[in-house]
């Protein structure tokens, strides 16, 4: 009986880490529990949503079906490390790790082992030099260009002119958070705002003391870099000092649902950027009959139409669009990860494709180079509306300041090809 | 029938004093030896290497350090993420200022340096013990990740505060950086664990360890017989932070590549160790080498079973794994304060009798 089971179990092992089959392998390294699991939840439902929707629709991208292999990280970089050797075996085409940190692990790993990360907006900024980062991509925006947008939107807001404003950088004191600072301190030589910056440690849930802090310099404009449980806590303690919300931007990744819905009427006002517009598209309603209503609903389903379920949706579909693109390059359709990596790199996104995918205005319009793997960079400024319960937008897509990134991308990336020896050039 | 000391006699003090005195151990030793250092690098894969082999030798070394101040000399500490976190960084700074120099001496002064700065933080101890020392090592741990945090001169001014460990080499193989081959790694972290070991082993066996011992037993009485509690607690501290520097060293270079200090060090990293020697067995350098075998295949175990096999959802399988530590660390704590060691302990007496008990 016991060696039965055994032989059984075997079996089943054999079974499920079998030879794999002629398909295409999305891992996904989500994180669906922690401090981060708010976040990480609602984006990997939407990620692996529409890869069952091309599944279901269109039997899977260019005729080949797309198996997704979840892996769950906790956003620990040990686990996502653990993550990253048990799934790259399979013939993992493309990694989205959604964790600055992680990705920091991965971009030499994967280099190494030639396979395409994805960082839509997080990582390394720097990736953006894709002569130097060949292997890593995170279009359609970073996180220099948030700051810079945020910054552009100000500028906007004060007639052009931040002289002599204050503003504080409330960020997660990790290299997700670290990563605008720079940014920040060269925007305010150019502009004359003074910044101020206020470390919130890991998971985030104590942050008194820099509210406080807040309360008594009383900066004009709070920006945040949060992320997970940081953000509702952050939310509230600015409705506890009464900071005004509408003078209070997060980054994209504080802009959604359930950041805001903990303090209840108290958040209404708050602002956030956002890389995707979030409006009802017909894409969900397919997703909505064929996906969830079939029963394959990643997660529990609930989370259908929020900000980072259609963020989840949109770096599903950025995928899915350059793996179709390497398909077409290469004439095959099992493709391998250096093929994606071509369709990614000759990735071009148009409002035309856009709307014929059912997703009119998600993103801007952008197209990928050997030079340029950063994409467009627009984000736009959206704002919490308490009653209704909606983020409502309040502008277009916000161009960043090409000409303060640009030379601080050729900078930093230039450091790194020094440190590991990497002559920068095309493959 | 193989297990068992009748028969085997010895004949000088060196044979009698040996690490090992049954022969069955000594076999079932070199057998050990022989499957590290021969047969698993030809066998190991990325896979193998970076999600068991590695973290279980780097997090021996770690509890083994622990084990020395804790379970040897019964000094708690809750500051081992903080100790790691020196060891990582010390390595970093020397891997970048001196490129040329080879990191096997890196590793080694960045456990050295670890020492320094344990045994200033373990001066407290000789004032204070039990909870409140534990409370001074807690200070320790969120001192350092604060530090390591803020000066930004520790990781070399870069602008998301991770430090990156450069490609470096031994005997011409890369040992860090993305191109080193998965046996490599594997052998630089166990010739490290087997020099640990058997440094622990001898320390614990001769007149430092057994002043450790008494200081644990019983302070006052040791001091009247002349052990020095200063000396002792001191060298406990120091001796303990050279292995958990070492294990932060390697951990950083060799196994992560890139760390974020709040993130590879927090506290969550002190208690990790800390579960390692507490369900292993405090005291004994087999419940180090046991504890951090069982905390590290344990998840990797449950993922396979869970995931893989049985296909439950990710989130399930990473909650059950938190019950199922709670649940065993709290079953050790009360059906066997001593540990895996302790049941391998009775496992061996058991063997010694069979088939005739008394």
């Amino acid at each position: 009986m016991k060696t039965k089971t055994l032989a059984a179990m075997a079996l089943a092992g054999a079974v499920a880490s079998g030879p794999a089959l002629a398909d295409l392998v999305i891992p996904d390294l989500s994180y669906r529990t922690g401090p981060y699991a708010a976040g990480g939840t609602p984006f990997s439902d939407g990620y692996q949503d529409y890869f069952n929707l091309l599944n279901a629709r269109d039997g899977g991208i260019g005729g080949e079906p797309v198996r997704i292999v979840e892996c769950e990280t906790g956003y620990n970089t040990e686990r996502g490390v653990e993550c990253y050797e048990s799934t790259k075996g399979e013939g993992a085409l493309i990694y989205q790790p959604l964790s600055t940190g992680i990705t920091y692990q991965l971009i030499p790993k994967a280099t190494a082992d030639e396979i395409p990360i994805h960082t839509m907006g997080y990582g390394r900024t720097s990736a953006a030099n894709g002569e130097v980062f060949n292997w890593v991509f995170n279009y359609p925006a970073n996180y220099w260009d948030a700051a810079s947008v945020a910054v552009n939107y100000l500028l906007d807001e004060n007639g052009g002119d931040l002289n002599g404003k204050s503003i504080a950088l409330v960020y997660h004191n990790s290299a997700y958070g670290k990563e605008p600072i720079r940014t920040l301190e060269a925007l305010s030589d150019m502009h004359g705002f003074e910044l101020s910056q206020l470390a919130v440690d890991h998971p985030g849930q104590e942050q008194k003391s820099q509210w406080l802090q807040i309360r008594r310099e009383r900066p004009d404009y709070v920006l945040m870099w949060g992320w997970g449980v940081m953000n509702q806590v952050a939310v509230q303690e600015a409705a506890n000092i009464g900071f005004p919300m509408e003078n209070f931007i997060g980054n994209w990744w504080a802009g959604a649902e359930h950041d805001v819905t903990p303090a209840g009427a108290a958040a209404n006002g708050y602002k956030s950027l956002n890389m995707n517009r979030v409006v009802d598209y017909p894409v969900l309603a397919e997703i909505t009959s064929l996906v969830h209503d079939a029963g394959n609903a990643a997660g529990d389903g609930s989370n259908m139409g929020s900000v980072l379920y259609v963020r989840g949706m949109y770096a599903a579909m950025l995928a899915a669009e350059a793996i179709a693109k390497a398909q077409e390059i290469h004439g095959v359709a099992d493709v391998t990860p250096a093929m994606v990596r071509d369709g990614m790199e000759a990735l071009e996104i148009t409002d035309a494709r856009m709307a014929e995918l059912g997703m009119e205005g998600i993103g801007p319009e952008f197209s990928v180079s050997c030079a340029d793997h950063g994409g467009a960079g627009q984000g736009l400024v959206q704002q919490w509306n308490a009653s209704s319960s909606t983020w409502e937008p309040l502008t277009d897509f916000i161009a960043p300041d090409d000409a303060v990134i640009s030379p601080l991308v050729a900078e930093d990336s230039a450091a790194f090809a020094a440190e590991n020896s990497i002559t920068p050039g095309c493959l | 029938m193989l297990y068992r000391e009748a028969g085997d006699f010895k004949t000088s003090y060196v044979a009698d004093n040996q690490t090992f005195p049954i022969k069955f151990d000594r076999i079932g030793f070199w057998a050990t030896m022989v499957v590290a250092f021969g047969v698993i690098p030809f066998l190991i894969n990325d896979y193998w290497a970076n999600a068991i082999f590695v973290p279980f030798l780097i997090y021996a070394i770690a509890a083994i350090g622990l084990n020395i101040l804790t379970g040897y000399c019964g000094q708690v500490s809750l500051g081992t993420g903080g100790f790691m976190a020196v060891g990582a960084y010390a390595c970093y700074k020397l891997m970048t200022a001196f490129p040329d120099v080879s990191i096997i001496i890196h590793i080694i002064l960045a456990g050295g340096i670890t020492a320094a700065v344990g045994a200033a933080f373990g001066l407290p101890s000789l004032r204070i013990k039990g909870f409140y020392l534990a409370v001074a090592t807690l200070a320790a741990q969120f001192f350092l990740v604060w530090l390591f945090n803020k000066v930004s001169w520790f990781y070399n001014y870069s602008a998301s505060g991770q430090i990156n460990a450069p490609e470096r080499f031994v005997a011409g193989f890369a040992v860090t950086g993305p191109n080193t081959a998965p046996w490599a790694q594997y052998l630089i972290c166990l010739v490290f664990l087997t020099l640990c070991a058997l440094i622990a082993r001898n320390l614990t066996r001769g007149t430092i360890g057994r002043t450790w011992m008494a200081i644990r037993d019983m302070d006052i009485a040791a001091e009247i017989i002349g052990v020095n509690p200063l000396k002792a607690k001191l060298t406990a501290f120091a001796v303990s932070s050279f292995f958990i520097g070492i294990s932060g060293a390697l951990f950083f270079a060799v196994y992560l590549g890139a760390v974020e200090v709040g993130e590879a060090f927090g506290i969550q990293k002190s208690f990790l160790v800390l579960f390692m020697i507490i369900i292993g067995g405090l005291g004994s350098l087999f419940g180090s080498f046991a504890g951090a075998a069982f905390l590290v295949i344990l998840p990797v175990a449950l993922k396979v079973v869970g995931v893989d096999w049985l296909g439950w959802p990710t989130d399930l399988v990473a909650h059950f794994q938190l019950v199922i530590i709670g649940a065993l660390i709290m079953f050790f704590l009360i059906k066997e304060p001593h540990g895996l060691a302790q049941l391998w302990r009775l496992a061996k007496e058991k063997l010694r009798l069979w088939p005739f008990p008394y």
